[in-house]
């Protein structure tokens, strides 16, 4: 048995909210560089260099990066020869209340759905799997609700086309138009139950978006998605241009012979996540 | 690119029109959701609604030293509901990103008002055109308290004009 701390997992959890708001990911980034070299309306092109100045404006100045500093999604995976010392959601929370403050993120975050209310910091929504090993591996992932907003779930047939699918995630992205900061990157979960496609189309925003393995058992599909939605012709702030979606990652799971949920979460071009391994 | 001013006055809103790319300068203020359904619902409003430019923003805490926090626009089309009865009351701009509702647009076109785009998720770039900000209204909302901002050449686009013409009506 491993021991570690609870008070090293807040300490971890505040860097990665701090770094994950105000650094843009290097893969995010070279993805819009990508799409704004290729973009050839001009109006497209000064917008998405606006978006690379923001980027770097956020990171030398320490500002985070989006105003919406997202409700903090925590992915634990926790090595089954380890022993944490102390309560673990207090000290993921802990860590996210001292991260934001530090980082002077956005207290987004309101106690009652219906109430309302003064808002805070936390909870975070923490999903922990327990893998092999005797480390844990803790990602941090903010999501900002503009795009949150504009996810979308559907049980389809066992026998759908998988045309109808295709259409289904296309069309998820056209009713998010201009409104969740294009270009996006679509997530995708495919099979489980509904709640566990809604998941794995979360952690899809977690792989890279500027390379995608060469055997990836989505990778075709992923390809021929990102060309049909960039044909919308939505473009950055929904004026138009090819830069509708910088990738499409789907991630795929086991499912039941009566069902085929699919699930769609976009994320803004803002997509923000950091990662530490304990 | 037009330089503009707050309050906007009838000639400057007549000569907007979607796509315009415009630097504007003066007093704006913050209002998202929750301020929209206080302002909606009380008879004296914080601030003086003619001419006003409401921006619908929520800036995180003001890091030390700074004017401001990030402070990028959010979705517009949130506060569609409550904005019909704001423009009737004088308002005569807003700020923010999306699409807004057919209701509002024809509430735009009645009383003469103008919709402009901010450049969506760039909240960092935005505190660089922030001269002063200070909460005025409705503290306990936390982030989506009112602020009175005084901006110097924000850039803006033109979404919707007072004359019922939409940005993306026309992409």
């Amino acid at each position: 048995m491993r021991m570690i701390p609870a008070a090293k997992i807040t300490k971890t959890v505040a860097d990665l909210c701090i770094r994950a708001n105000q650094v843009l990911r290097n893969d995010v980034l070279s993805a819009l560089k990508a799409a704004r070299n290729r973009e050839s309306n001009l109006k497209a092109k000064r917008i998405l260099e606006v978006i690379i100045k923001n980027a770097r404006v956020a990171g030398s100045e320490k500002l985070a990066i989006c105003q919406d500093t997202g409700m903090p999604i925590v992915f634990l995976e926790i090595g089954q020869d380890v022993k944490i010392s102390g309560d673990l959601s207090r000290a993921v929370n802990r860590g996210v209340e001292l991260g934001y403050k530090i980082g002077s993120l956005r207290d987004s975050i309101i106690k009652d759905p219906l109430a309302r209310g003064r808002s805070g910091f936390h909870p975070a929504i923490i999903h922990t799997d327990i893998v092999k090993g005797n480390k844990i591996r803790i990602a941090v992932l903010p999501k900002g609700f503009g795009c949150e907003n504009k996810s979308q779930l559907k049980m389809f047939n066992p026998t759908a086309k998988l045309n109808d699918i295709k259409k289904f995630i296309v069309e998820s992205v056209k009713a998010a138009g201009p409104d969740a900061c294009p270009p996006y990157v679509v997530g995708v979960g495919i099979g489980g139950t509904a709640d566990y496609a809604c998941l794995l189309a979360k952690k899809a925003l977690l792989r890279n978006v500027a390379t995608s393995p060469r055997h990836h058992a989505a990778g075709g599909l992923e390809k021929d998605l990102l060309k049909q939605i960039n044909k919308l012709n939505i473009g950055p702030m929904g004026l138009g241009g090819k830069a509708t979606c910088l990738a499409v990652r789907i991630e795929k799971f086991p499912t039941h012979i009566a069902g085929l949920p699919v699930a769609v979460n976009i994320s803004c071009h803002a997509l923000r996540s950091a990662t530490a391994i304990l | 690119m037009r330089r503009i001013k707050t309050p906007l006055d009838k000639i400057q809103v007549k000569g907007l029109k979607p796509a315009d790319e415009v630097l504007l300068s003066g007093v704006i203020y913050t209002a998202r959701d929750q301020a929209h359904k206080r302002l909606t619902s009380v008879n004296n409003p914080p601030f003086d609604l003619r001419g006003a430019v409401i921006y619908y923003c929520g800036p995180t805490k003001t890091p030390k030293g700074k004017i401001i926090g990030s402070c990028g626009p959010t979705t517009s089309s949130r506060m569609d509901a409550f904005t019909p009865a704001l423009l009737k009351k004088g308002l005569s701009g807003m700020i923010g990103k999306g699409k807004r509702s057919k209701e509002v647009v024809a509430a735009m076109k009645k009383y003469k008002a103008v919709y402009f785009l901010a450049y969506a998720g760039c909240g960092a770039l935005m505190t660089r055109y922030i001269k002063k900000a200070a909460t005025v209204a409705y503290k306990d909302l936390g982030p989506e308290a009112v602020m009175r901002l005084e901006v110097k050449d924000l850039p803006l686009i033109v979404g919707c004009d007072a004359k019922g013409k939409d940005i993306y009506d026309e992409s």
